[in-house]
């Protein structure tokens, strides 16, 4: 699946969801659910600085940082991380933190999804009529 | 009149209180780790002040 019919079905199925943004490891945007370039970029920016902050300050014991939420009386900051791709979502305030977070990953595992598998037609079933012919 | 006004800020005092204290206690960072375990950040604690800040300037 394309990243942006990801974000497509993200947006769809999570009502939370304000805006979200994929990027990869060096903040660069895959896709966006903004129409403002300048604003995703920024939203890239700020979830890797707020993983970059956090793998520094926060290190537990060689353990990797998989995903982060940050809570505010404004909304939430959502980032999650997986196979060198990365999605930051903004949401409202006191949102389900683990349906948000469940919508994220599998956004991303979307993502990775091989796109002929993601694209393979089905096969056609033959009608009770088409089989009497044959 | 006085009585009025005591009762006033004999209750709304303390409901004032907790509702900032529930408004801080909100703010928050959760930081989840690739063998499950998480961290809970509250506002006012070492290190949270900086990535509510990112956080916020995100929002």
């Amino acid at each position: 699946m394309d990243a942006a019919n990801a974000l497509a079905d993200l947006t769809e199925i999570s009502s939370q969801v304000e805006a979200a943004v994929v990027f990869d490891d060096t903040g660069a945007v895959v896709a966006s659910t903004l129409d403002d370039a300048e604003h995703s970029a920024r939203l890239a920016r700020a979830a890797l600085d707020l993983l970059g902050a956090a793998d520094k300050r926060f290190e537990s014991g060689g353990q990797a940082l998989t995903q982060l939420e940050a809570a505010l009386r404004e909304g939430s900051v959502f980032v999650a991380r997986e196979e060198g791709r990365s999605i930051v979502a903004t949401t409202t305030p006191e949102p389900t933190s683990g349906l948000v977070f469940y919508d994220l990953k599998t956004c991303l595992r979307a993502l990775a999804e091989p796109k002929s598998e993601a694209k393979a037609p089905r096969p056609k079933r033959r009608s009770a009529k088409a089989k009497a012919d044959a | 009149m006085r009585r009025l006004l005591a009762l006033l800020l004999l209750v709304g005092g303390p409901v004032l209180y907790l509702w900032r204290r529930r408004d801080e206690r909100r703010e928050r960072v959760q930081l989840y780790y690739d063998d499950g375990s998480m961290v809970t950040l509250e506002r006012g604690a070492s290190g949270a002040e900086q990535l509510l800040a990112v956080a916020r300037s995100a929002l």
